[in-house]
């Protein structure tokens, strides 16, 4: 394998960060070596959404998403919810209605209700499964997904 | 959600929030995919690229040569280290990589290991690997009789006694041939004014877990550490150490949090590799699938189902015949038990006198199949359930009275013999008739959409006789720590035994420290499986606990603290040691009674420690122009015993039901002469958020498990067992066609509706 590495830069969770990369890797290689694991690759399809990440603030595959293209860029993950150490508003209404069973789906699901409620803060139960459809649940944890997602809107409004 | 009766105030009965929420919902949660291990390599394979062939060469030669590669093996290699490296939970039959032949599409031949997975990847395509095409037999019928025959000779693994009759048995692909006879059929199918007869079918499905199957190996001298996302950490260091030769106390078995489980992480599955490659490399050997080769390694069984039932005039089944096929694919795995454990429950929750059951196990050259939430009872159900519709159609009769007519009632015998106890299949079954509002009326639609009512109930026998062990540590400041083999791999388990914990020691549920799976600290468990946790693990942990109290309470004694005074365990600990030290060990363990089938007549008159019992109602709407159809209600009812915790049964309930709601309505495993045409989420849909029905009702039954701790029992798998038949049902009820195999796609309807206007 003819790898090329590449030196980028780009920010994560708010600080600075470089990494050389090999330009088949993908943007949760990238994660991983940063001991982030709340972006995880399940279908590496594009079909399920465990992988998502914000970049620029856009939700992104990160399956599908060349760890070279973040260059200069800013990341956002799961895991910079919470970094006042305190969960945010989405994060909380999670836990509050039970929206979760395994939790391997649920960062993404966190971080595309973020980025719904950003937008729309009174979102209908159709906007809320239209933005959430791009994310798969295996446990079937829709009905309190949901239930989370108006519950954290209300809390936001 | 209604809960219809309260527990007392406590710890049990509390809806506590699952004790790792905050780290899941901020993706620090552990699973098996964050560990690294230093001077890990990983794992890929070749897959074999036909349903049956024999391997006449494998040439690695080129893979090998490719810079980064650490190195390649092949069946062969694997030899070398184990004569016998063939692994399972029912039959020792399954290689770590194929020997001589490939008996499924799919099947690992070869594996590379490299520091970079990606350089292993392109190795492992670098293999060439050559075929003697074989001719494959993929049906289950078929294979009763086919001349193709997946395994030369038998290997039963000596666990289970009903097998033994099959070493090295030659020339057949059954796998186990599960008998029951009940009462007298002939004469009942003599004496009958009606006989019903039909045929079920279903489909081969994956569970697709979002976290993908991955093991890990880590060589420590004598000794060996398997961290693994595996539902069964007792079995996998059983049969590692029984695979290489070793006692038990030199495998460890570390299980952190699962992305999922469903019954695909079981018994054995990539543990034998990595434990084989890390031995013959000296190295940490990872191996995590991608979600297509899930599909390769373990499905859920697809099925034939031939019933066949006497009736009188008046509506009671007086006889019923079930002949059932199971598709066990190329290897054992779990598929004798299912054959067995949901082979008696056939003839369904029905008061039935006479009774013949032939259940099959059939190796064909299909993916393996295994358990699947249900362990083959959403089969059952769904064939058993229309036939039931089918009949009270048949007779004019309404199918909820027909139901009431002839379902087993508390006290009268099962198929087994077993007489029915705490198992509320008739108040699921008014539960849902009840909220359908059955004997108002309905708005039946007009023109091209139509709508339809249908009902289905099932229950499900427990695993039995299977064993649970449990320790509860109490420190010297009093705080609690609970140890046990039971894998959390979203059901809620840690949450729910630290309640039963909790609960005994007065304390708060969220001051309890659950320990994971970890073989050199937790005790023996079977293995997190068929809602057993609940019940077993329960008790296991209920009597740690009352183990531990009742040490705390004799330490107090000696101490002279009056009996019957408050006192807190810091302060008896400082008492007694004069300072903040000491533990209180408390050991529980619990293996139910049981009663194995009679072979010959499958009879027992103790067949199980309790019965699950679900129900699924809904209300359909059927475009009759395209055969497009939605259901707009869902509502699902189960007997569990008293909830420990209703929030977490409330999603069992739910989850469990939409999973069987994508098996019922598009997923399928399709397959061109024993290829797989769509192992990936492009072509295999799941449910997502906008193809459930909007109107989702979860009911717990009023009920209590006199046996179980605190009256509780297992709910995982309840409300899996009438989605399938409810949907069919209904969909009769508002266009009159009866579908018989599932997925029912809207394209099935239709071409019903079509044949039905030909008619
Ligand atoms: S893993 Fe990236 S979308 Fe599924
Ligand atoms: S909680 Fe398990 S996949 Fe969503």
């Amino acid at each position: 394998m003819a790898a090329r590495e590449v030196a980028i830069g780009f920010t994560l969770n708010g600080r600075p960060a470089s990494a050389r990369v090999e330009t088949h890797h993908n943007l949760v290689d990238l994660l991983r070596r940063f001991d982030l694991f709340g972006a995880r690759e399940s279908c590496g399809q594009g079909m399920c959404g465990c992988c998502t990440a914000l970049v620029d603030g856009v939700a992104v595959s990160g399956c599908l998403t060349l760890a070279l293209l973040v260059d200069g860029k800013s990341i956002e993950t799961v895991e910079g919810l919470d970094a006042g150490g305190n969960l945010g508003v989405v994060q909380q209404a999670f836990i509050d209605e039970g929206a979760f069973q395994c939790g391997f789906c649920t960062p993404g699901f966190v971080l595309m209700t973020c980025d719904l409620l950003k937008r729309n803060r009174d979102p209908s139960d159709a906007e809320i499964r239209d933005h959430l459809a791009g994310n798969l649940c295996r446990c079937a944890a829709y009905p309190e997904i949901l239930r989370a997602v108006k519950a954290a809107a209300r809390r936001m409004r | 959600m209604t809960v219809e009766r309260t527990m007392p105030a406590g710890q049990v009965g509390r809806s506590v929030k699952r004790l790792e929420a905050r780290k899941k919902v901020s993706g620090r949660a552990e699973y098996v995919h964050n560990i690294v291990a230093p001077g890990m390599l990983h794992v890929k394979v070749l897959r074999g690229v036909h349903a049956h062939a024999r391997i006449k060469s494998i040439d690695t030669s080129a893979a090998k040569a490719m810079p980064g590669v650490f190195a390649v093996f092949t069946g062969e290699d694997i030899r070398a280290l184990v004569a016998e490296p063939y692994f399972g939970p029912a039959f020792h039959d399954q290689p770590a990589l194929a020997l001589d032949k490939v008996r499924h599409f799919g099947e690992p031949v070869a594996a590379v290991v490299a520091e970079d997975p990606y350089v292993a990847a392109e190795a492992a395509r670098a293999i060439a690997c050559e075929y003697e095409e074989l001719e494959a037999v993929l049906d289950e019928v078929e294979a009763m009789t086919s001349p193709v025959i997946v395994h030369e000779v038998l290997k039963p693994a000596g666990m289970f006694p009903d097998l033994k009759h099959l070493q090295g048995k030659r020339h057949t692909n059954i796998a186990l041939d599960y008998q029951l006879r009940r009462g007298d059929v002939d004469a009942a199918f003599a004496a009958a004014d009606h006989v019903f007869e039909h045929e079920f079918h279903t489909q081969q499905v994956m569970h697709t877990p979002l976290e993908p199957m991955v093991s890990l190996a880590i060589p420590d001298g004598d000794n060996l550490t398997i961290h693994t996302a595996s539902q069964s950490p007792s079995f996998v260091r059983i049969e590692i150490a029984r695979l290489l030769g070793w006692p038990e106390n030199r495998v460890r078995v570390k299980v952190p949090h699962l992305g999922g489980g469903f019954g695909a992480k079981l018994y054995i599955k990539l543990e034998a590799l990595v434990a084989f490659l890390a031995l013959l490399t000296r190295r940490p050997v990872k191996w995590s699938l991608t979600m297509e080769e899930q599909f390769y390694t373990i499905t859920k069984h697809a099925s034939t189902f031939r019933v066949k039932s006497a009736v009188t005039n008046d509506g009671r089944v007086t006889g019923r015949r079930c002949e059932v096929f199971w598709n066990g694919g190329a290897y054992a795995d779990i598929g004798p038990r299912v054959t067995q454990k949901s082979g008696f429950t056939a003839p369904g929750p029905y008061d039935i006198e006479n009774v013949s059951i032939d259940s099959y196990a059939l190796y064909t050259n299909r993916p393996p199949a295994g358990a699947l939430r249900g362990f083959g009872i959403p089969q059952l159900v769904w064939a058993y359930e229309s036939h039931t519709d089918m009949i009270a159609r048949g007779l004019g009769i309404d199918p909820l009275e027909f139901r009431r007519k002839n379902i087993l009632r508390e006290g009268r015998p099962q198929a087994t013999g077993t007489k029915l106890r705490d198992a509320e299949i008739s108040g699921v079954l008014e539960k849902l008739a009840e909220r359908l509002e059955w004997s108002k009326p309905f708005d039946r639609g007009t023109g091209t959409i139509r709508r339809g009512r249908g009902i289905a109930v099932g229950f499900k026998a427990s695993i039995a006789p299977t064993t649970s062990m449990a320790i509860v540590n109490i420190g010297g400041d009093g705080s609690a720590t609970l140890s046990m083999s039971t894998v959390d791999m979203g059901q809620g388990s840690d949450t729910a035994m630290a309640q039963i914990a909790a609960e005994v020691l007065n304390l708060e549920t969220e001051k309890i420290r659950v320990v994971h799976p970890d073989t050199d600290t937790t005790p023996y468990d079977m293995a997190t499986l068929g809602s057993r946790s609940t019940f077993h693990m329960g008790h296991a942990v209920l009597r740690a606990a009352e183990h531990a109290r009742a040490q705390l309470a004799e330490m107090a004694a000696s101490l002279g603290t009056p009996d019957g005074s408050n006192y807190s365990f810091a302060d008896l600990f400082k008492k007694k040691y004069g300072m903040q030290a000491g533990n209180v060990v408390g050991v529980g363990s619990f293996i139910p009674d049981y009663a194995s089938p009679a072979r010959g007549t499958g009879l027992s008159d103790n067949i199980t420690p309790f019965w699950m019992v679900g129900g699924t109602g809904v209300e359909v709407e059927v475009d009759t122009e395209t055969g497009r159809f939605d259901v707009l209600r869902m509502i699902n009812a189960a007997d569990l015993g008293r909830p420990l915790n209703p929030a977490i049964v409330e999603t069992q309930l739910s989850g469990g039901a939409l999973m069987q709601y994508g098996f019922t309505r598009f997923e399928e495993m399709t397959f061109d002469n024993g290829v797989l045409l769509n192992p990936s989420f492009a072509d295999y849909k799941i449910p997502g958020f906008n193809d459930i029905p909007r109107d989702i009702e979860n009911h717990i039954v009023e009920a209590r498990q006199k046996s179980g701790p605190f009256g509780a029992k297992g709910v995982g798998e309840s409300a899996t067992f009438g989605v399938s038949p409810a949907i069919a049902n209904a969909i009769h009820d508002a266009v009159g066609v009866r579908l018989t195999s599932l997925p029912i796609t809207p394209e099935a309807v239709f071409n019903a509706l079509r044949a039905m206007e030909k008619e």
